[in-house]
């Protein structure tokens, strides 16, 4: 029989403020196996600690049962603390009180009662646990990161610094992400480029630092410490060990009216083309959907051209499998389509422009030189209005419901860059909120305002609409409470931005999880912020949520750091809660293999003396190192040999007793 | 079940994967969104792990309704494990229902870890199908319920 302590946390008032905790401690005296009981304000806090420690050697406890928060907070700090007085940690158990019981329910009674089920339940489960001890498993001293933005840059640059080896793949050409195509950044107007060029190539020069552009992964198997990736580098059709990066083929390349993506297709680039002149890795690629080659069989110009002889017309797509210890994501983001937003006329008016192409129309090695002309009549617009929340923080199905939060303060820089350069341009802006929490970062739209002159009016827009080449914007102005019609030479839109489209796919395939709007959940919101929920898996940057230039490199600093962590480690606790089959109850029959999703079952002859009869059976045989502990196979097991270490038929059995009773 | 002043409270059981639906659940705490207390949930580690068995154990107990919740299609931690769920529980919500378990005494549900507002609500509407219905008599066994004083 167990001698099994009761600890109930009062939680300050969190919990003890709707849930009568010494009502609960006494109604765990009456529960079998309970031998000891007790309340105290916060058990997770040191004195707590000490309480349970000191109850343990007082009683001789041999199982506990905390009554607080909810196990994915505090459960490891409370299997520590018995584990340092000799119990196994397998035997605490946590009855939810907090989450599931006292912040969702008012009444005090009927907290009460539901807080001492929950406490039997988990007495219930504690009378049957068993002791594990966890085994260990190797960890491979190499890390993965998704996505050669900055964030994955700085990731990378931080892991290696640390002496370990990465991998970054990147599935464009090149690396660099969405800040590559920035002109300036807030607040300092330091120019993106000069800030990340410097970046892109200490990554490509380390030799710490492997990159893998226009590269997918394309699979994840195993665990934390332990999971290969199959990385499928795309033909690029150029041999990237010839190529000189030149720029040769490009010039005499026929093809060249394919929108180019690096300009946001603000002008058009040849079939055969590199990204931009800063590219890393600077090599050419060709794009078959719009190469004479590949389309009619003629050409190759940019074949006969190259010195390197580096072409290679008939280059497949290679495959790369490679063992990580970590991995990344940092997959980033993009801005939202704009196909629903009908009333701002961006698919009709090539004026009506998004922030981001503002940023290339800006940049001096952007289609225009860094001469701000609007592109329908190359002119000098005289009159810009920017339109911010562009399906931000909106209430409809095409809008986004979050803040983009990096837009009041782009808006905020181009306005004022627009102001400097040109200060005969009127410039307006409409807006709900400015937001401008942020070192620097209110002193900053001030100085856009009281300095620069730029009109901001409080409101949002209608509509815009073109005449006779004039565009005429319809807003509201909710301070002076009236209609207001301007006329506009340029519209520029704050368009919400979103998780990149792979996010979703990349979390599948990770097993880690998004929220609704395919942004990557934290294992933690405030207290693991760069930890997947899913072991080895870290997240660097905006595909956790939006966020500026700053906080993605802390971020992906911050997911270094714990991977580092991670991979400073020769070994790793494995989760004992593992399957276990019963010899003596196994036929054999296979169901069991069929449904493992990590292969962990094989099948092993064994003699076994069964009362006496001894003979060799065909027995199921789980490799515990592998084994994640899904539990999938408990249930398919018709003989029920099959059970699942610390969630084992009969402790769940009588949970759902405990709880029905 | 449970009488409280001539008004029928249902036994609810929910059992909850770890990854998803459990922190679900928690983030429901967290927003403070209130659900009936009428629910109690069970941690599994995923919603593979629930054994058909544990449902009758859980009707014959005299649970009045059970719901089963996982990760979204695809979003399961351990890639396949809601699949199976889904097909286990298709079979014995339909088996159930013969026996004259009703199928809106049985669930099974998704709910990501950042969907409290979703668990509360899912909740909500389970526990007010359950008591429309009224006490499960069907497989309750009553050799499982310990007297009560004055029954």
């Amino acid at each position: 029989m167990q001698r099994i302590g009761v600890f109930i946390c009062w939680c300050g008032s969190n919990i003890a403020a709707t849930v009568d905790v010494k009502k609960v401690a006494e109604a765990a005296l009456n529960e079998p196996g309970v031998v000891f009981s007790a309340d105290y304000q916060y058990m997770c806090s040191q004195s707590g600690q000490q309480l349970m420690k000191d109850a343990i050697k007082e009683k001789g406890l041999t199982g506990i049962v905390v009554c607080s928060c909810s196990p994915r907070m505090h459960e490891t700090t409370f299997r520590k603390a018995a584990e340092s007085c000799g119990i196994n940690p397998y035997m605490v158990e946590i009855a939810n009180i907090r989450e599931h019981c006292s912040w969702i329910h008012k009444d005090i009674k009927e907290a009460t009662e539901k807080a001492i089920i929950l406490m039997r339940t988990a007495v219930a489960k504690v009378n049957l646990d068993n002791s594990l001890t966890a085994g260990t498993s190797d960890v491979v001293k190499r890390a993965l990161v998704i996505g050669g933005g900055i964030a994955g840059i700085q990731s990378a640059l931080d892991i290696a610094e640390a002496g370990y080896e990465v991998d970054i793949v990147e599935k464009a050409p090149t690396i660099g992400g969405k800040m590559a195509q920035l002109d300036k950044t807030f607040p300092t107007l330091d120019c993106a480029a000069c800030i990340l060029t410097p970046k892109m190539v200490e990554a490509a020069s380390n030799e710490k630092i492997k990159i893998y552009s226009f590269s997918e992964v394309e699979s994840v198997k195993g665990f934390v410490g332990n999971f290969t990736a199959k990385i499928k580098k795309k033909a690029r059709f150029v041999d990237e060990n010839l190529c000189t990066g030149c720029g040769l083929c490009t010039e005499k390349c026929p093809s060249r009216k394919t929108p180019n993506e690096f300009n946001r297709g603000m002008n058009t680039r040849s079939a055969v083309y590199i990204p931009f002149a800063q590219a890393v890795p600077k090599l050419a690629i060709i794009d078959p959907t719009a190469c004479l080659h590949f389309k009619t069989g003629k050409c190759g110009l940019c074949e006969r051209n190259c010195s390197a002889k580096a072409i290679k017309f008939d280059q497949q797509d290679e495959y790369i499998e490679q063992k990580y210890g970590a991995i990344v994501v940092a997959t980033g983001f993009d801005t939202i389509k704009l196909d629903n937003f009908g009333e701002y006329g961006y698919n009709e008016n090539p004026d009506v422009i998004t922030s981001l192409e503002l940023e290339r129309l800006m940049n001096a090695a952007g289609p225009t030189g860094g001469v701000l002309l609007r592109p329908s009549d190359k002119q000098h617009p005289k009159k810009i209005v920017f339109v911010q929340c562009v399906g931000s923080r909106g209430l409809r199905p095409c809008d986004k419901p979050y803040c983009s939060k990096i837009c009041c303060m782009y808006t905020a820089k181009h306005s004022m860059l627009i102001r400097e350069k040109y200060p005969d341009t009127e410039v307006t802006v409409f807006y709900i909120d400015v937001r401008t929490p942020g070192k620097n970062f209110d002193e900053f739209y001030r100085r856009a305002v009281e300095q620069y002159g730029v009109n901001y009016i409080k409101g949002q827009v209608g509509k815009v609409v073109e005449n006779d080449g004039k565009l005429t914007v319809y807003g509201s102005d909710l301070l002076m409470n009236e209609q207001v019609v301007i006329d506009a030479d340029l519209v520029v839109l704050a368009t919400a931005i979103e998780p990149d489209k792979t996010a979703k796919s990349v979390a599948t395939m990770l097993t880690a999880s998004i929220d609704t709007n395919n942004f990557f959940t934290e294992a933690h919101p405030k207290l693991r912020p760069v930890e997947s929920p899913t072991a080895g898996v870290f997240l660097s940057g905006v595909c956790q949520g939006p966020k500026d230039i700053p906080e993605t490199v802390a971020q992906a600093s911050a997911a270094a750091v714990k991977v580092v962590g991670l991979l400073s480690k020769d070994k790793l606790t494995c989760n004992p809660c593992v399957a276990h089959s019963d010899e003596m109850l196994c036929n054999g029959c296979s169901s069991c293999e069929k449904v493992c999703p990590y292969g962990a079952i094989t099948y092993i002859n064994k003699e076994v003396n069964d009362h006496g009869k001894r003979e060799v059976r065909r027995l199921a045989s789980v490799n515990e190192a592998v084994c994640q502990g899904c539990g999938a196979c408990t249930v398919a097991c018709p003989s029920g040999a099959m059970d699942l270490k610390g969630f084992t038929n009969k402790q769940i059995m009588a949970e759902v007793d405990a709880i029905c009773k | 079940m449970q009488v409280e002043n001539g008004q029928f409270k249902p036994t609810i059981v929910a059992f909850c994967c770890n990854w998803c639906s459990y922190a679900g659940a928690d983030l429901a705490g967290t927003g403070r969104m209130q659900y009936p207390a009428e629910v109690k949930i069970i941690r599994v580690p995923c919603s593979c792990r629930v054994n058909p068995m544990f449902i009758l154990r859980a009707f014959q107990r005299g649970a009045d309704g059970v719901i089963l919740c996982g990760c979204h299609p695809g979003d399961c931690h351990y890639t396949t494990g809601n699949y199976y769920a889904r097909r286990r529980m298709t079979m014995l919500f339909d088996f159930l229902d013969y026996l004259g378990i009703e199928k809106e005494r049985t669930r099974v549900e998704w709910v990501s870890a950042a969907e409290g507002a979703r668990f509360a609500s899912v909740m909500n509407d389970f526990v007010k199908k359950v008591t429309e219905l009224g006490p499960n008599k069907r497989i309750t066994d009553l050799r499982c319920k310990p007297e009560k004083e004055g029954e």
